[in-house]
């Protein structure tokens, strides 16, 4: 399965953890199996919309993601806040 | 001892003090934007409205200041639509037992019905059918403005930037203009009739007389005799340096009593002449006095918003406080007849509230 890289303070919505292994054939499939696995997070990576919120940044395997980006099992989805501001 | 929560763009802070100076007692929510701040007096509990940058907008809310704060749930407009919420502007306590309010952008109100802890969307309001016309104004679709009605639930009356005044007889099952007699001066005199384009920037309601409220509008000074039905316009010639600027404060003791912090006009939106000053009227608006003993009179050109100016008690010991995006917040005991200065080099201020 997909593994989800998290860093705070989204681990703190985890439990703690910061790796995942989550179930989904895209980035906003993962994305929701994260939310149903750990509900306090519902909202704060999607938005109502199950778009990824403007200053998040999701990488697959060190590459920019989108909601609709396919995965396979060997996937590694970072999850990071943008670089914003000057 | 007074209690500050003072809301800014980076955190928390929670300022104690009294007659001659404050201090900061508290921060919380380090380096996040805090849009709003307040303590329901019902039952003690605090809550802030924080947008993060990156996590999107939440309330958050504590029973006690030292412990942890606990997000609330239910905050999010219905999934499949078009927009996501932006910001919560408002936190009001309702009138029935653990009932409260909150206003948002795009133009949202949640109810609570738990003293707090989970909200929901009030459905009328949001299917308006007019909604898909409604257009933000420069801080977005902000809902600010709430007032309860004492002792009846279900009054209500809404300011909206920029979709006007929003009045409900039956606890927001049903909802209505009041708009009649506002004056949008940056909308062409042939385009006014009928517009909803109305960039109320803060409403309250006097307690004691509640058919009457008070409104900073977007260049204009307002009352309303009728609940909101209609407006009187209070701000011209009437001894005002300027009719536009953001807050307002009402005495709950004196209906004829309101404050405002006038700025120059909406392109330029600091203290007139360098000056600051609170604006007064002990007669329902038929004119104002100038309330600045203590305030920086030259050289201060500063930007009071709408949510950054509360009051405690009434009469002539009331309590007004009032922040601004320098970071100064500012204080008086006697009801503005002399200030003090409370803080100084905080984060831009969004809102202030008395605990």
């Amino acid at each position: 399965m997909p593994v989800v890289k998290l860093r705070a303070p989204l681990t703190e919505l985890t439990g703690g953890k910061r790796e995942l292994q989550l179930d989904g054939a895209t980035v906003r499939d993962v994305l929701q199996a994260l939310e149903n696995e750990h509900p306090a997070i519902a909202g704060w990576i999607l938005d109502e919309r199950t778009t990824i919120r403007q200053h998040i940044n999701v990488f697959v395997n060190g590459e920019r993601g989108r909601e609709d980006t396919t995965l396979t099992p060997e996937d590694r989805i970072h999850v990071l806040p943008s670089i914003s501001g000057g | 001892m007074t209690e500050l929560l003072v809301g800014t763009k980076k955190g928390l802070f929670t300022l104690r003090g009294g007659d001659s100076s404050f201090e900061i007692s508290a921060r919380a929510f380090a380096g996040e934007p805090v849009e709003f701040a307040m303590r329901d007096r019902r039952s003690g509990r605090y809550f802030a409205c924080v947008t993060s940058a990156f996590y999107g907008p939440k309330i958050f809310v504590t029973d006690d200041l030292a412990g942890e704060w606990q997000q609330a749930e239910g905050l999010a407009l219905p999934e499949g639509e078009e927009k996501a919420l932006i910001r919560l502007w408002t936190v009001v306590p309702g009138i029935e037992d653990d009932h409260l309010l909150a206003g948002g952008d795009p133009g949202v109100l949640f109810e609570s019905r738990d003293g707090g802890m989970t909200w929901e969307l009030n459905r009328p309001f949001w299917e308006q059918p007019t909604r898909p016309q409604w257009g933000p104004g420069a801080g977005g679709m902000c809902l600010h403005s709430i007032a309860t009605w004492p002792d009846d639930p279900g009054k209500l009356a809404m300011g909206i930037s920029a979709v006007g005044v929003w009045l409900s007889d039956d606890a927001g099952q049903t909802w209505r203009h009041g708009n009649k007699g506002l004056v949008p001066r940056y909308i062409p005199e042939d385009a006014r009739e009928d517009t909803i384009d109305l960039c109320v920037h803060n409403m309250h309601r006097a307690p004691s007389q509640p058919e009457r409220l008070f409104m900073q509008f977007h260049g204009g000074v307002y009352r309303s005799d009728d609940a909101g039905e209609s407006w009187i316009d209070i701000g011209t010639d009437t001894g005002l340096p300027s009719d536009f600027g953001f807050p307002l404060v009402v005495d709950p003791g004196d209906a004829d009593s309101a404050y405002v912090i006038p700025l120059v006009a909406d392109l330029d939106r600091v203290t007139p002449d360098g000056r600051v000053r609170v604006c007064e009227t002990r007669d329902a608006g038929a004119s104002w006095t100038e309330r600045g003993d203590g305030l920086p009179a030259e050289d201060a050109y500063l930007t009071i918003l709408r949510q950054a100016f509360d009051r405690d008690g009434s009469g002539e010991g009331m309590g007004l406080y009032f922040g601004a995006t320098s970071g100064d917040v500012f204080g008086s005991g006697d009801a503005g007849a002399t200030w003090l200065t409370a803080a100084t080099k905080l984060p831009p201020v969004h809102s202030v509230r008395v605990a």
